[in-house]
């Protein structure tokens, strides 16, 4: 339809050239952003797209129940551990439900042990495929440091709460391989929130002036706790922001876990032939609240809830694997009882495990205790009244 | 860089020692990096890094944005994976944007993950005022960064110890901030061995000996101090201790100088209230107390914020303020 139909024809100005330069510069910079869908609401896959460069298939359907059952792990996870919160035994979880296809389909095209992981904290299934112990993510909820002890060769930096931070430390670590020379690339997740934040652009920044193998991984689920993305900045995309920085920008469906895959499979493999930076936006959703100490109710609609459910990653997949006999209502059920199963033994496992000593406080500050801080934990571990020594050795005195 | 003939004649400046050790550390790992704003090609705007890129390429010399927050972030990132990178932060006035980065991040990697990763970085940064620069150049935030756990901070104030601290802060395991006192950059050379040493960060030094009053400071303050010895009746006897390190704290030779003389002053050019000084007094008197022959007193900056070049001098401590302090105590 011509849109000039219906406008009064004005004199044609500079305001008018600016506005149709401006127009122009929007138009292409939306252009600019591919978006990629492959698996949609309904299963369906579309066969052209969901192949490799090379021809092949780009998930084969046993890879896909594989993916899938992590997916269900991945759900019964949220549910056994918002049981555990309400119950007193966590103190906050975040939930992922809905966002699994996003940590799955990218952890998946990164290779275990290889490439570098640096997540936020809701990309669980990502870290479990990596070889982080589900049990170690339960222990750090629980408010135990040693949930974030990295096990020997597993490539993952710990679970980062403050938003954005994290995406520089990957520019660091992805600059190392290449100084380096190392075939490794990292891949750094975040939200849509924390591209309101400095870090993100001086990451962005830092690792496309330097031309370094790293992937931006956006899971844009549309609210930053209460705040809406559209709240969150004026830009049509996330993807779009990478532009400016000369990087590689792509829209996927974050629900879509063959979309997902193929970004950043693509992604790595230009990154380590030295192509440089991609900025990946998934589209996606938080189902669920914040974390256990947020109430979503109190900013959003249930029918906007509702609408996103149709296109819960988990329903699509599940479609997928059935059209090809691979899944059915009586495998749900026993991959569920399965996985919860594991969990409560797992969580069970984590929750029980030996409180930590008033000495881990102060072991790890440094990698030798200075004179000060072994003092006050020596204190600590044998005056009730955490007095320093030197208060110790006066109110003896007096006795 | 190589020595010259007026470095071997004549000794080496602060500039001059600090770019020796960065020199000889690139040469023995090749994990080790320099980055920050100018520091390659231009050398630093103090020239510190002059020659370095040069000798080493610009991939291990290297020239970044202009972005303390993405350099002390990325400088994380290569920490963790295995480099030894050696960040610099142009002015101290400039270190705001890579706080959180330090305090939240390089400083609680080992701890919160109970030591599977470390981030053993050096932060190089001009510390200080004195030498008429512009707003945001001459502050002493120091105590920012040793009140928060993690990182551990020196301040040099002679070649030989800046040479000595800088490579013991590059091989140590932790993160370390290296405050610069630039009043000192060039103010005067000394012979400095042109060797491989260390001098382990934590220990402080006795710049002279003494048995009447303590004197306690580090950074250019110890050259005002020892005017101020200069300005002092010939029979009174101070003990001038240079901290080095600022975090952690040598406080057995503080405790030690201060059970000696029972007379205490600290001086520090960073405003007064909770600066170090405040914490070495607390420490002074909990250990001291029955040792002290008068109260411990402080000669500070005022708790303002750091005057433009035109009133630098009347904030800072000086001499003659330091000597009235080491003769009120003495005659308390």
């Amino acid at each position: 339809m011509d849109q000039g139909a219906n406008v009064r024809r004005m004199p044609y100005t500079a305001w008018n050239a600016f506005v149709e330069i401006f127009m122009a510069i929007r138009t292409a910079y939306t252009a600019n952003i591919e978006h990629i869908s492959i698996l949609d609401e309904n299963g369906v896959l579309d066969e052209k797209l969901a192949k490799t460069a090379s021809g092949e298939p780009l998930l084969t359907p046993e890879q896909v129940l594989f993916l899938y059952e992590r997916m269900v792990e991945c759900r019964q996870l949220d549910e056994v551990a918002f049981k555990l919160q309400r119950s007193g035994r966590l103190f906050t979880y975040p939930q992922n439900k809905g966002q699994e296809a996003c940590a799955l389909g990218s952890g998946f095209a990164m290779r275990k042990g290889q490439d570098w992981l640096v997540p936020c904290y809701r990309e669980n299934a990502a870290l479990f495929l990596h070889g982080m112990p589900m049990g170690h993510v339960l222990l750090f909820w629980a408010g135990d440091e040693r949930g974030s002890i990295i096990p020997e060769g597993v490539k993952i930096t710990p679970i980062a709460i403050p938003i954005g931070t994290q995406m520089l430390h990957a520019a660091g670590i992805a600059w190392a391989q290449k100084v380096r020379k190392n075939d490794s690339v990292v891949i750094t997740y975040f939200g849509d929130g924390a591209t309101s934040e400095g870090d993100f652009h001086e990451a962005m920044n830092f690792a496309t002036v330097f031309n370094v193998p790293a992937i931006f991984f956006c899971q844009n689920n549309q609210w930053a706790i209460s705040v809406p993305r559209e709240q969150q900045m004026n830009s049509e995309t996330v993807a779009q922001k990478g532009l400016a920085y000369g990087a590689q920008c792509v829209q996927v469906d974050g629900n879509d876990i063959f979309a997902v895959y193929k970004a950043t499979l693509e992604a790595r493999e230009r990154a380590r032939q030295g192509g440089g930076v991609t900025l990946i936006e998934a589209i996606t959703y938080r189902l669920g609240d914040h974390t256990t100490a947020d109430d979503a109710r109190r900013y959003r609609s249930a029918d906007e809830v509702e609408s996103w459910k149709n296109k819960d990653p988990m329903i699509r997949t599940r479609k997928y694997l059935e059209a090809r006999g691979l899944w059915d209502e009586a495998k749900q059920k026993s991959a569920e009882e399965r996985a919860e199963a594991m969990i409560k033994k797992i969580a069970d496992d984590a929750l029980n495990f030996a409180p930590p000593t008033t000495d881990e406080m102060f072991n790890y500050l440094y990698a030798e205790i200075p004179e000060e801080l072994r003092r006050q934990r020596d204190t600590l571990r044998t005056n009730s009244l955490s007095m320093n020594p030197e208060q110790a050795r006066l109110s003896e005195s007096r006795r | 860089m190589p020595r010259t003939p007026q470095m071997i004649e004549k000794g080496l400046t602060l500039v001059d020692a600090i770019n020796e050790a960065l020199y000889q550390e690139m040469e023995r790992d090749d994990r080790v990096m320099c980055l920050g704003e100018d520091v390659g090609l231009n050398g630093g705007v103090f020239r510190v890094t002059e020659g370095l890129q040069n000798r080493f390429g610009p991939d291990r010399v290297v020239d970044t944005p202009l972005s303390e927050s993405g350099i002390m972030g990325s400088s994380i990132g290569l920490a963790l994976a295995g480099m030894r990178p050696i960040p610099e932060i142009q002015f101290e006035g400039f270190m705001g944007p890579a706080y959180d980065q330090l305090v939240n991040h390089a400083a609680r990697f080992r701890n919160r993950t109970r030591g599977s990763h470390t981030v053993p970085l050096t932060v190089r940064v001009p510390w200080g005022g004195g030498i008429h620069a512009p707003e945001f150049h001459s502050d002493s935030p120091e105590v920012m960064y040793i009140h928060n756990p993690g990182m551990k901070v020196v301040c040099p104030s002679t070649p030989s110890d800046a040479k000595g601290l800088l490579l013991a802060a590059i091989r140590d395991p932790d993160p370390v901030i290296f405050f610069e006192p630039k009043r000192v950059y060039r103010s005067f050379r000394e012979q400095v061995d042109e060797g491989d040493y260390t001098i382990p960060i934590g220990k402080a030094k006795t710049v002279s000996e003494g048995t009447d009053v303590t004197v306690i400071t580090w950074g250019s303050m110890v050259f005002e101090c020892l005017a101020a010895m200069d300005q002092l009746p010939d029979d009174l006897s101070v003990e001038l201790i240079d901290l080095r390190t600022l975090n952690p704290l040598d406080t057995d030779a503080i405790c030690a100088s201060a059970e000696k003389t029972g007379r205490v002053v600290i001086v520090q050019e960073a405003p007064k209230t909770c600066g170090l000084a405040s914490e070495l007094t607390t420490i002074i008197v909990e250990r001291c107390f029955l040792n002290l022959q008068a109260p411990v007193q402080r000669v500070c900056g005022f708790d303002t914020i750091m005057p433009y070049a035109k009133l630098e001098l009347q904030y800072l401590p000086d001499a003659k303020k330091i000597a009235e302090a080491i003769g009120a105590v003495a005659a308390y």
